[in-house]
């Protein structure tokens, strides 16, 4: 396996471990409800191949739930000077470099399980909807921290204009 | 009822304004004091009294047929009239024709007196309603761009219809209708308010408007009206005489003949004649039916947004106008042009014809064609003199033979990083051409073979970078590469690249973006330097100073 899409010099700041059990979960969730709901048809008929469905999707899932923690790992984002860079996703990759300036806003937003944690979701919106700049697994505190530091550079590389 | 309306329109006193915009033809100039003021007194009957016109046509025209033939002495027992009349409902049911018109009419009459509009220095906005009132304001300082339309009965009336569009969507401050003289003026007067300065503006205003009372304004109402009709889309006295482009007639006809929707219109026919000789029925005509007028209409959408085409540089920015009958045209000040694709549909290739596409922070959504092609169709001339009066900083001979290389075949010795042989299992006639490079301040993408196309996002108005792989790039040491702008027609990305080349290109781009936005000055495009707001409120002139209205 070769190396994977990164920048070379940027000291990635990762999301909090905690942030495992909330994709976990979620995922946990989804995946019973959909193995459930698919293996319906199969109880039903009693045709014995639509249990394939059920079965596939279980095994996808377990697999998903069991490369959370790397998956977790492999978000990372960092201030630079003049930009935020983020960094996020295992199998695809996406880095995104947003230069302060563009801000428009910053939403912070707590799921039930990210409250269960602690935990807060950033979001930094810019006037380009596929800039997709979503920063999971934040403590509480380090988000709304970062959302001021945010806003703060923003405001002054608008007033260096 | 929210607030009364200060002033009567007719009647406004000048009170001194002229002494902060000499130059500003009088119409325009009262329009824009900051006083409330009323629309164009035909408004009611373009926004929707043509129907009323219609009914009350239909009617007048029963009633003829009826008086006529009682002097005649003909009957006809299915006129509705006489029928009414047989029945004793004659009295009843003119009562009823007469209160609905009234009401229709006061309806209308009390629509347009609640319709109002005023425009400061900061910002204009709408009233209007009656039962349901609605109130829109729009910050100068954040115009995307202004555009006047004149529907071709509007034009009959002397009316025009002003749009002040700001970014988001269906974000537009309309003032429908106002004369079509005083909308020109007006538009002139609320770019120059949101330009920043005046000074500069007054002094050359006060040329051209001399220039065109020269030229002799036409006395007679109906004079005016016909002068108005036939005179070109942009005004001398508005714009430079010369639009950059003229789209031929032969050109636009060979367009649209090449055009791909035509070569699946030539398909269908043919299918359709073999269908019906072989099968005898011609049913199947009327099983196409829909797809032929979809057909006409994209043609005919295309067919008025080319006539009349004119493309113009103007100080307050871009101007772009079409329409043989109604008339569109659209000014787009500095840096509101977000990403640029120059593409070429394969049949075009014959001719060396191009279309140039933009994204612009503004969309319109209420059904009007997408003002989103700036050039409908051109030769290579063309697209370098658009290019150039859209984005000057392209102008020098370097940019100028990277864009050429840009817009040419696949040449594999410029200085676009293009992608490596390897990607030719994803791009298999265009890995040679696939690449990008930075031309001056823009990101120049180029993708295609078969269908070319030239991505250009100047790096001031870009968003955010993004670079991403799958499983399969992955394993192919490749990488996708996307630049993020306002959404439009134009996705700026290219695919199938080195990895290597795409993790420097997008440290370069990342870091020109932010040199390039914080040199950016466009969103105060007419100021030369010296910031002198005549405001005295300090509170506005910071947030005027500190907004990067351009920086969408």
């Amino acid at each position: 396996m070769t190396e994977r899409l990164d920048l070379p010099d940027v000291e990635w700041r990762g999301v909090s471990r905690k942030y495992t059990i909330v994709e976990a979960v979620g995922y946990l969730i989804i995946g019973i409800v959909l193995t459930i709901g698919t293996s319906i048809p199969s109880f039903v008929s009693g045709i014995q191949w639509l249990a394939a469905i059920p079965i596939s999707l279980g095994i996808i899932f377990v697999i998903n739930i069991a490369l959370t923690p790397r998956r977790v790992r492999a978000i990372g984002y960092m201030l630079r000077e003049d930009d935020l860079v983020f960094r996020r996703g295992l199998m695809f990759r996406r880095v995104v470099a947003v230069p302060y300036g563009r801000m428009q806003l910053v939403d912070i937003n707590r799921g039930p399980l990210d409250r269960a944690v602690g935990l807060s979701e950033l979001k930094f919106v810019t006037a380009a909807a596929s800039t997709g700049v979503v920063i999971p697994g934040l403590s509480e505190q380090d988000a709304e921290e970062l959302r001021d530091t945010l806003v703060a550079l923003a405001e002054s590389r608008r007033a260096g204009l | 009822m929210s607030e009364p309306v200060e002033h009567e329109p007719e009647h406004e006193p000048e009170r001194g304004q002229s002494s902060l915009t000499p130059a500003v033809p009088e119409d325009a100039h009262r329009l824009a004091d900051g006083q409330w003021h009323r629309l164009h007194p035909a408004t009611p009957l373009l926004r929707g009294g043509i129907a009323l016109i219609a009914v009350i046509g239909v009617i007048i025209v029963n009633a003829r047929d009826f008086i006529v033939e009682r002097l005649v002495g003909a009957e006809n027992g299915y006129d509705p009239i006489e029928l009414l009349l047989r029945m004793g409902w004659l009295i009843p049911a003119v009562l009823i024709a007469l209160l609905i018109l009234i009401l229709s009419v006061v309806g209308f009459y009390l629509s347009w007196r609640m319709h109002t509009f005023r425009i400061t220095e900061e910002l204009v906005e709408v009233r209007s309603g009656i039962l349901f009132r609605t109130n829109r304001r729009g910050r100068l300082d954040r115009i995307q761009g202004i555009n006047i339309s004149r529907p071709i009965f509007a034009r009959l009336f002397g009316a025009a219809k002003l749009e002040v569009n700001v970014a988001g969507q269906d974000a537009n401050v309309e003032l429908a209708y106002l004369g079509s003289s005083g909308a020109d003026g007006l538009r002139r007067t609320i770019l120059q308010l949101a330009s920043g300065t005046r000074n500069v503006e007054a002094a050359a205003g006060a040329s051209t408007s001399a220039i065109s009372r020269e030229a002799g304004e036409p006395t007679g109402l109906f004079e005016k009206r016909v002068n108005e009709l036939f005179a070109p889309e942009l005004g001398p006295n508005v714009a430079p005489p010369e639009s950059i482009v003229r789209i031929r007639i032969p050109r636009l006809i060979g367009s649209m003949l090449l055009s791909e929707a035509m070569v699946i219109a030539v398909l269908v026919t043919i299918g359709l004649i073999v269908m019906i000789t072989v099968t005898g029925e011609f049913a199947w005509l009327f099983a196409f039916l829909p797809g032929v007028l979809g057909l006409a209409g994209y043609l005919v959408s295309r067919l008025t947004k080319s006539l009349q085409y004119s493309i113009a540089s103007t100080p307050d920015g871009i101007r772009v106008g079409y329409g043989l009958l109604s008339t569109t045209n659209e000014t787009l000040p500095p840096g509101r042009i977000h990403a640029v694709e120059v593409s070429q549909p394969l049949l075009w290739r014959l001719a060396g014809w191009w279309e140039i596409k933009i994204n612009t922070a503004s969309q319109a959504s209420n059904g009007q064609v997408a003002k989103t092609t700036l050039l409908p169709v051109g030769d290579l001339a063309d697209v370098h003199r658009v290019l150039q009066l859209i984005m000057p900083s392209l102008a020098d001979d370097n940019s100028r033979e990277l864009l050429e290389c840009g817009l040419a075949a696949g040449a594999h010795d410029d200085a676009y990083i293009t992608s490596p042989q390897r990607a030719a299992i994803l791009r298999w006639f265009s890995w040679r051409r696939n690449g990008f490079v930075l031309i001056s301040d823009a990101v120049a993408l180029r993708k295609g073979a078969i269908w070319r196309s030239l991505v250009l996002v100047p790096q001031a108005r870009m968003q955010s970078v993004s670079m991403s792989e799958g499983p399969i790039l992955r394993r192919m040491r490749l990488a996708e590469l996307r630049v993020h702008t306002v959404a439009g027609p134009i996705a700026a990305t290219i695919g199938a690249m080195d990895r290597g080349d795409t993790i420097r290109f997008f440290n370069e781009v990342s870091h020109a973006a932010v040199l390039s936005a914080t040199a950016d000055t466009s969103h105060r495009w007419r100021s030369g330097g010296d910031q002198s707001y005549p405001s005295g409120d300090s509170k506005d002139v910071d947030l005027r100073r500190d907004d990067n209205w351009g920086d969408l």
